[in-house]
C-alpha cells in the first residue's frame, strides 16, 4: 500500500505496528484455530480419500446430514424473525427492564447444554410435566425429531438478536424517523432503511446461526436417544465413528462441517459484488461519477 | 436487493425441505436395542444374524433392528424418560432395576426371566498395558505402586469403571481377610494413581492408546481384546490378575413399550437367540465369555484363567454396592 | 420487570416486536428454564444447599467460572486486535481467514474436543514441544481454557467487526487535522465507539464458556477438585437418577450466569448513558 497523503498516514498505523498485528492475528488463530482444524483434515484423509467418501456416504451419515439440514432450517428463520423483533424493539425504543431483558436473550449462551437438553427432558419426558399426556395422544417429541429441533432452536436462541443489537444501536434511528417524516409507513421504513442498514450484521447472524445449528452437541445428545439411522445428529454421528475406532470416519463426517466456511465465502462475495453492481447501476442512473 | 435475496432465500428453503423430509421405509417390524458402548461390533453381528434368522423363519417378515449406543446409565435414564426401545442391553443391572423402579415398564424380578441372571454373556476387568510390559505390572499390587499411571474412566458417569471399581475392591478385601478399611486404603492408592478420569471406557481407551498417557489401563476383557485386535497388537499386551470380578451385563424385555408397539414375539425371540448356540458363537467371537458351558469351552483357550468372583458374593448385589460405594457421599467421594 | 415507554418515539412497531419477542421468548427460553427451578422445588432448603456446596462442586464453580473468565479476556484482546486487522488490513488469504474464524461453532464441541487434545497431549503437534519446556495443557485445568478459547473464539471478533466497518474515516481523519496522534485517535475515538460491541462480545464469549461441556470432557482429565467443570457433574447426577441434584447445580448456575450477565448489560447500559450524556 502506498500511502499518498499525510492525511492518509494519519487515520492508519506505521507499517511496524501494521505487520506485528497481523502476525499476531495470525500466530493466535494459528494456535487456536488453524491447528486444530488441520488435525480434523489430517486425521480425516490419513486412510486415504476412499475412507473418506465411504464415511461420508454411508446411509447412516446420509441419514445424519438429513437430520442435521433438517433441524436448521427450521431453526434459523424462527431465530432470524426472533432476532430482528427484538433488535427492533431494544435498539429503537427506550423503556424499563430493558437490561433485564437482554440478559434474558443472553441465557441460552450461558445454559449449558447439558442444561438445555435436561429441560426438555423435565417437560415432554415420560416422566416429565407432559409426559403422560403426549403418552396418551402418541405425540413423540423427545427421542424423535420434535425435540432435537427444538433443542437446536434453544441453543441458537440469542445468536442473531445479539448480533443485530448493538449494531443497530450504534446506527441509532435518525434515518428512520427521517423516511417517516417523508410519509414513508412502518414496513416501508424497515424494508428500505433499517434492512439494508443491517444487513451484514443479520448475515452474520445467520452464518453464526446456521453453524452452530449444525455443530450442536451436547444438548441434542441428551434429547436424541442416539438411535442410528434415525436420531443421530452429524455431530453424533461423529461421536459414534470415534467411539468406534472408526478416527477417519469420524473427522471425515466432522469435515464436513468445516466446507461450511467455504459455502459461507462465496456466499459473502456474491453478496458484496451484487451490491457494488447495485451502487454502480445507481450512480451511473443519477449521472454522478464516483 | 435483501428482498429480493430473501425471497429467493425462502423458495430455496422451501423445496429443500421438501427434499429432505424424512424417508421412512415401510418395514414391517422395527427393533430398537438401547445398549451400553463396548456392544456395538457385538450387536452389528448378532443383528445381521438374526435378522436372516428371523426370515427363515417367519417368511415376509421384514425386520429392522435399530442400535442405540451409549454409558449404561445414560440409555437407563433416556428409556425411563421415554425412548421407546424394546429391549435393553445394559452394563450393570443397576440401571435395568432402576427402570423398573422409576418408570415400571417391566417388572421387579426381570432378572429371574432369562437363565444366567438374564446375563446371555459375562466379562471380567483385565488390565492392558504397553508392549513389552515395561513396568512389570503382574497383579492388582503392582497398580498401587508409586509412579504407576492407571487410567480408567470415571465410576460415577461409566458403568464399566465401576466393575473396575469393584474388582479392585474385591481384591483388596478377599487378600485382606475381609477387612473393609485395608479394602478402602487399597482403593485410594489406586486412585492416587489415576490421573484422569474420562467420562466413559471408550474415552479411556483412546487416552491410553491414542495419547499415549497412562502405564496401565483398567478395561473389560472384551474391550482389551478389541483395543489390541484394531488399535495394534504389537503396542499392547493384555495382562490378567489373579483374580477379578466376573461381570455380567443383563439384558431384559421392556413389557411396556413391546406390548404398546405389538413386538413381544420378535423381541423375545430376539433375547432368546442371544442364548442360542448361534448366538453364543458370536458373543464368544467378539471376546465375551460365553454364558453356555459348551460354547464357552470351545473358546476357553482365548481367555486367561482369571478366579473370579462375583457381586453378589462379595458385595451383597447391585443395590447395596451402589449405596455404600457410588451413592453421594459413598466411598468413591471419600477419596477425593 | 417492567416494559413500560420511557419516551415516546415517532417509529412504529414496538408493541408488535416487543410482544413477539416476549411470547417466543417465553415459548423457547422462560418455560422450559422454569421446569428446572419447579423440580429444583422438590428439595427442602437444607437439602438444596448441602447439594449445591459440598467441596466437589465448589471447587467446579470455581473452575468453571474461572477458565471461563480467562478464555473471555483472552479472547477480548485477542478478538479486538484480529477484528481490526481484517477490518483495516489486507494480505494475501485474508477472505479465508476471515470466513474461517466461524469455524469453532460449527465445528461440533466434541470434535473440537478431540481435535484440541490430539493437539495439545503430550504427543501432539503442540503439546509435544510445550514438553519440551515443561508445560502440560491436555489433562490439566489449562487444558479446558484452551478449549474454552477455541469454542467462544468467534464472538469478540464478529460483534466487533461490523461497528469497526460502519466506522466513518472522517471522524478519524479529524481528530488527525486536530493534531492528535494514532494512539489518541485509538483511544478516545475508536475504542468508546467499539466499546459496547466488545463488551457484548466478551459476555457472549464468557457465557457459551460456562456452560461449555463437549469439548472440555475430552482435554480436562476430570479429576475431582483439580479439573472436573459444573457440567460434568450435573452429567454424574443425571446418570445416577439423580434428577433433583442435577437440577439443583442447574439452578445454581443458571442463576449465577443470569446475575453475572444482567451485571455487564447493566454495566454496558450505564456507561452507554455516561458516555451520551
Amino acid at each position: 500500500m502506498v500511502l499518498a497523503s499525510p492525511i492518509q498516514r494519519a487515520i492508519t498505523e506505521p507499517p511496524i505496528v501494521r505487520r506485528l498485528l497481523i502476525g499476531l492475528t495470525l500466530l493466535f488463530l494459528t494456535l487456536f484455530l488453524f491447528l486444530p482444524l488441520a488435525v480434523v483434515f489430517y486425521e480425516a484423509l490419513r486412510k486415504g480419500l476412499g475412507v473418506y467418501f465411504a464415511a461420508i456416504v454411508d446411509p447412516d451419515a446420509l441419514a445424519a446430514i438429513r437430520l442435521t439440514l433438517l433441524c436448521t432450517v427450521i431453526a434459523v428463520p424462527l431465530n432470524l424473525v426472533f432476532g430482528i423483533a427484538a433488535a427492533w424493539a431494544i435498539a429503537k425504543f427506550e423503556f424499563h427492564g430493558k437490561s433485564v431483558l437482554i440478559t434474558l436473550i443472553d441465557l441460552p449462551f450461558a445454559v449449558s447444554p447439558i442444561i438445555a437438553g435436561l429441560i426438555y427432558v423435565l417437560l415432554f419426558g415420560a416422566q416429565g410435566w407432559l409426559g403422560p399426556w403426549l403418552a396418551a395422544h402418541d405425540i413423540k417429541i423427545i427421542f424423535a425429531v420434535p425435540g432435537i429441533v427444538l433443542a437446536t432452536v434453544f441453543v441458537t436462541f440469542p445468536f442473531i438478536a445479539r448480533e443485530l443489537i448493538p449494531l443497530m444501536q450504534e446506527q441509532g434511528i435518525e434515518e428512520e424517523e427521517a423516511a417517516l417524516v417523508l410519509g414513508a409507513s412502518g414496513w416501508q421504513t424497515f424494508w428500505r432503511i433499517t434492512l439494508p442498514n443491517i444487513k451484514w450484521g443479520l448475515l452474520y447472524g445467520v452464518i453464526l446461526c446456521t453453524a452452530r445449528a449444525m455443530g450442536e452437541f451436547g444438548a441434542v445428545s441428551v434429547v436424541s436417544g442416539h438411535i442410528r439411522g434415525a436420531t443421530n445428529t452429524l455431530p453424533l454421528q461423529v461421536e459414534i465413528l470415534y467411539n468406534e475406532y472408526q478416527f477417519a470416519a469420524a473427522f471425515a463426517v466432522a469435515s464436513l462441517l468445516t466446507l461450511l466456511a467455504l459455502v459461507i465465502l462465496a456466499v459473502k462475495t456474491l453478496i458484496e459484488w451484487q451490491a457494488r453492481q447495485t451502487r454502480r447501476a445507481a450512480l451511473a442512473v443519477r449521472g454522478e461519477t464516483e | 436487493m435483501i428482498k429480493h435475496l430473501f425471497r429467493r432465500l425462502s423458495i430455496s428453503v422451501l423445496t429443500f425441505g421438501l427434499l429432505i423430509a424424512p424417508t421412512l421405509q415401510a418395514a414391517d417390524l422395527i427393533l430398537l436395542n438401547a445398549s451400553y458402548d463396548p456392544t456395538r461390533e457385538l450387536y452389528q453381528d448378532v443383528n445381521r444374524a438374526f435378522i436372516a434368522y428371523w426370515k427363515t423363519k417367519n417368511s415376509g417378515d421384514n425386520l429392522t433392528i435399530r442400535q442405540s449406543h451409549g454409558g449404561s446409565g445414560k440409555q437407563g435414564r433416556a428409556v425411563i424418560d421415554g425412548l421407546e426401545a424394546d429391549v435393553v442391553t445394559l452394563a450393570l443391572a443397576y440401571d435395568i432395576d432402576a427402570i423398573s423402579a422409576k418408570a415400571g415398564l417391566l417388572p421387579k424380578d426381570w432378572q429371574q426371566r432369562l437363565p444366567n441372571n438374564s446375563s446371555p454373556y459375562t466379562s471380567t476387568i483385565v488390565f492392558l498395558v504397553r508392549k513389552g510390559n515395561p513396568k512389570g505390572i503382574k497383579d492388582w499390587d503392582d497398580l498401587v505402586k508409586p509412579g504407576i499411571a492407571v487410567i480408567t474412566p470415571n465410576p460415577k458417569t461409566s458403568g464399566g469403571a465401576r466393575w473396575n471399581y469393584l474388582a479392585a475392591w474385591g481384591y483388596a478385601l478377599r487378600r485382606n481377610g475381609n477387612d473393609a478399611d485395608k479394602a478402602k486404603e487399597f482403593v485410594i492408592k489406586l486412585f492416587k494413581n489415576v490421573s484422569i478420569l474420562d467420562s466413559g471406557a471408550r474415552a479411556s481407551t483412546t487416552t491410553f492408546v491414542e495419547r499415549g498417557i497412562g502405564d496401565v489401563l483398567l478395561a473389560w476383557e472384551n474391550e482389551a481384546f478389541l483395543a489390541v485386535k484394531e488399535l495394534g497388537p504389537d503396542r499392547f499386551e493384555i495382562v490378567a490378575p489373579a483374580e477379578s470380578i466376573l461381570a455380567e451385563p443383563p439384558v431384559a424385555l421392556i413389557d411396556q413399550v413391546v406390548d404398546k408397539r405389538g413386538t413381544r414375539m420378535v423381541a423375545e425371540a430376539y433375547l432368546n437367540y442371544l442364548y442360542s448356540d448361534e448366538g453364543q458363537a458370536l458373543i464368544g467371537k467378539h471376546f465375551y465369555r460365553p454364558s453356555n458351558p459348551d460354547i464357552a469351552t470351545r473358546f476357553a483357550q482365548q481367555f486367561p484363567a482369571i478366579k473370579l468372583f462375583t457381586i453378589n458374593e462379595v458385595f451383597g448385589g447391585w443395590q447395596q454396592a451402589q449405596q455404600i460405594h457410588f451413592a453421594d457421599g459413598g466411598i468413591f467421594d471419600q477419596i477425593y | 420487570m417492567q416494559f413500560r415507554l420511557k419516551q415516546r418515539s415517532v417509529l412504529p412497531g414496538f408493541n408488535l416486536a416487543l410482544g413477539y419477542t416476549l411470547l417466543y421468548m417465553g415459548l423457547i427460553v422462560l418455560i422450559p428454564l422454569s421446569a428446572a427451578f419447579i423440580k429444583t422445588a422438590d428439595l427442602t432448603w437444607t437439602e438444596f444447599w448441602t447439594v449445591v456446596t459440598t467441596p466437589r462442586v465448589l471447587a467446579s464453580y470455581r473452575l468453571t467460572f474461572g477458565a471461563s473468565l480467562l478464555a473471555a479476556l483472552i479472547n477480548a484482546s485477542a478478538g479486538l486486535v484480529i477484528a481490526w486487522v481484517l477490518v483495516r488490513y489486507s494480505f494475501p488469504g485474508k477472505r479465508l481467514v476471515d470466513a474461517m474464524v466461524d469455524l469453532p461453532f460449527a465445528l461440533p464441541t466434541a470434535v473440537a474436543g478431540i481435535a484440541l487434545t490430539a493437539l495439545y497431549a503430550g504427543n501432539g503437534w503442540i503439546g509435544g514441544v510445550l514438553a519440551l519446556i515443561g508445560i502440560k495443557v491436555a489433562f490439566t485445568p489449562l487444558g479446558v481454557v484452551v478449549a474454552l478459547v477455541f469454542i467462544s473464539l468467534p464472538f469478540v471478533i464478529r460483534t466487533v467487526q461490523p461497528v469497526l466497518e460502519d466506522l466513518e474515516a472522517e471522524v478519524e481523519e479529524a481528530a488527525a487535522c486536530l493534531g492528535a496522534t494514532r494512539w489518541q485517535t485509538f483511544r478516545w475515538i475508536i475504542f468508546p465507539a467499539v466499546r459496547p460491541a466488545l463488551l457484548t462480545g466478551f459476555t457472549l464469549a464468557f457465557a457459551r464458556c460456562i456452560g461449555e461441556y463437549g469439548s472440555v470432557i475430552f482435554i480436562a482429565g476430570n479429576l475431582p477438585m483439580v479439573s472436573e467443570i459444573t457440567p460434568l457433574l450435573i452429567v454424574t447426577k443425571l446418570e445416577q437418577y439423580d434428577y433433583r441434584g442435577a437440577t439443583a447445580i442447574a439452578v445454581v448456575m443458571l442463576v449465577i450466569s443470569f446475575l453475572l450477565l444482567l451485571l455487564i448489560n447493566l454495566l454496558q447500559w450505564w456507561s452507554q448513558r455516561r458516555h451520551a450524556t
